[in-house]
């Protein structure tokens, strides 16, 4: 067991390592939300439309998008230079590289988070309420979205044309995801507790358990040549 | 009335021309494979054509009963248009659509267990059938819908969830078509056949609770299932069937695509 931690964590170590390097990934996955935020708040003007009501699904349309470019590079990296190779004769369980690939890809949307919250909450004139409850939503939801998200991306990185095909094949997965975030994330806007939205946090519970635990079986079958 | 017939005579077209054309073009494989190949027997044994013939003359004859049950035998429901006999297909289209997802899923599982690419076909074909029985369940959804509700959509549970269905199958098909080499086709459809299937209670549940139910519920078998018996028997020879026009597809489609395999086989 301590073994497969370390394991998990050196992948994690690497990746982190070789982002903040170069930051452009980061950087590029913040630009896409900002802009994202900004050609919304154009679209739907503020205006004649509450800002409240239109808020919470523009951030995680900012989100989730700004998160598949996170995705998309994830196994391109190592596809580059062929590294996937050397990372698949490692001797180490195939589902660590998938724990240590999730918590990567986890850790980079979140700091994208750190930096979009302040953003959104200015640009939308939102009150700032509910920080904790928001952080857990916001928390649960990524998880979601990243155990489902780097599965298909370990197998879109492995043929060009598959590239271009992720969103296509990850959104539709994520719906739960995203019902639930922006609901929640609305609610708790709105001034409501956690307790009024347990349901929805009991929906992404199950999703966040139900995708990590059936890509811990099943990923090893997308890396295999 | 007649606008009614008339449209299910044109996806009963629909539904014969599909067969009929997957059908010849098994012939001009089997041919093609015939001259390829040396190992004639293990070709003419798949292609046995009158297994294929007696199945779709079944198909035909129970789609005419349960047309003629449907359209002109059921009775007239209390305060609905005459649009209602739609239910008929739309039910019938909507089971054997959740049968073909279900195929996929097993047909994955079973690839990735036992490393066969049969089980493979039998997943990709569960899925193309299951998509386009969707699909004619939304068409058929809509015209209802239009009728009783005046709207061709609403965004109601079921209907989202028919639609997420369709979207995420879709993507399975998508993700196939686009891949070149057979066995990380497989692979990868596989894994994501599991996970799409999988993702349908959590996709279900989190609709329910977004959205506010109108779709009326006729076939929980519930006292207040509002179908009058000959209602429930017209239903029930309907998915008879639909579930013999499916198995019909879906041999024909499996034949078909053995045949391609063998093809490729023969040519590389």
């Amino acid at each position: 067991m301590k073994k497969y931690f370390k394991d998990v964590s050196a992948i994690v170590w690497k990746d982190t390592l070789s982002e903040f390097r170069t930051r452009e990934m980061l950087i590029s996955m913040f630009m896409l939300a900002v802009l994202i935020l900004i050609i919304f708040i154009f679209s739907i003007h503020l205006g004649k439309v509450k800002a409240i009501d239109v808020a919470p699904g523009v951030l995680w349309i900012a989100i989730i998008f700004a998160g598949t470019i996170g995705l998309n590079r994830s196994f391109l990296n190592e596809k580059e230079n062929d590294c996937i190779f050397g990372i698949m004769s490692m001797p180490i369980d195939r589902s660590a590289i998938y724990f240590g690939k999730m918590t990567g890809n986890f850790i980079f949307m979140t700091i994208m988070e750190i930096f979009i919250f302040p953003v959104f909450i200015v640009f939308f004139n939102l009150p700032i309420q509910n920080i904790p409850g928001i952080v857990l939503i916001t928390f649960l939801g990524t998880l979601g979205f990243t155990a489902c998200g780097t599965l298909l991306s370990a197998m879109s990185a492995a043929s060009a044309k598959l590239r271009y095909m992720l969103p296509v094949l990850l959104y539709p997965l994520i719906l739960p995801v995203v019902i639930a975030a922006v609901q929640s994330t609305g609610a708790l806007l709105y001034g409501k507790q956690i307790a009024d939205i347990m349901s929805w946090l009991k929906l992404l519970i199950a999703f966040d358990i139900i995708f990590i635990s059936v890509s811990f079986l099943i990923f090893e079958y997308t890396l295999e040549e | 009335m007649s606008y009614l017939l008339s449209a299910y005579g044109f996806l009963l077209l629909i539904m014969i021309g599909y067969i009929v054309r997957v059908n010849l073009k098994c012939g001009r494989l089997v041919k093609e494979a015939g001259c390829l190949s040396n190992d004639q027997k293990s070709i003419s044994k798949l292609d046995s054509s009158k297994a294929r013939l007696c199945l779709i003359g079944f198909a035909l004859l129970f789609i005419s009963v349960a047309l003629y049950m449907a359209l002109i035998w059921s009775p007239d429901a209390k305060g609905e248009p005459a649009t209602y006999r739609i239910i008929y297909f739309h039910v019938a289209a909507a089971f054997m659509s959740y049968v073909g997802f279900f195929i996929t899923f097993a047909g994955s599982i079973l690839y990735l267990w036992k490393r066969d690419l049969r089980f493979d076909r039998w997943a990709k074909v569960g899925a193309d059938l299951g998509v386009h029985f969707c699909a004619l369940m939304i068409i058929t959804g809509m015209i209802w819908g239009k009728q009783r509700w005046g709207a061709w959509w609403i965004w109601e549970p079921r209907l989202t969830l028919a639609l997420v269905l369709l979207v995420i199958y879709v993507g399975y098909l998508i993700l196939r078509h686009v891949m070149e080499n057979p066995v990380t086709t497989a692979r990868y459809a596989s894994v994501y056949g599991i996970i799409g299937f999988i993702d349908v209670p959590l996709v279900h549940y989190s609709i329910k609770l977004w959205g506010k139910i109108m779709h009326p519920v006729v076939t929980d078998g519930g006292k207040n299932s509002g179908l009058a018996p000959e209602m429930m028997l017209t239903l029930e020879v309907s998915i008879i069937a639909f579930l013999i026009v499916f198995a019909a597809m879906y041999i024909i489609r499996l034949h078909v695509d053995s045949l391609e395999a063998n093809l490729s086989r023969c040519r590389t």
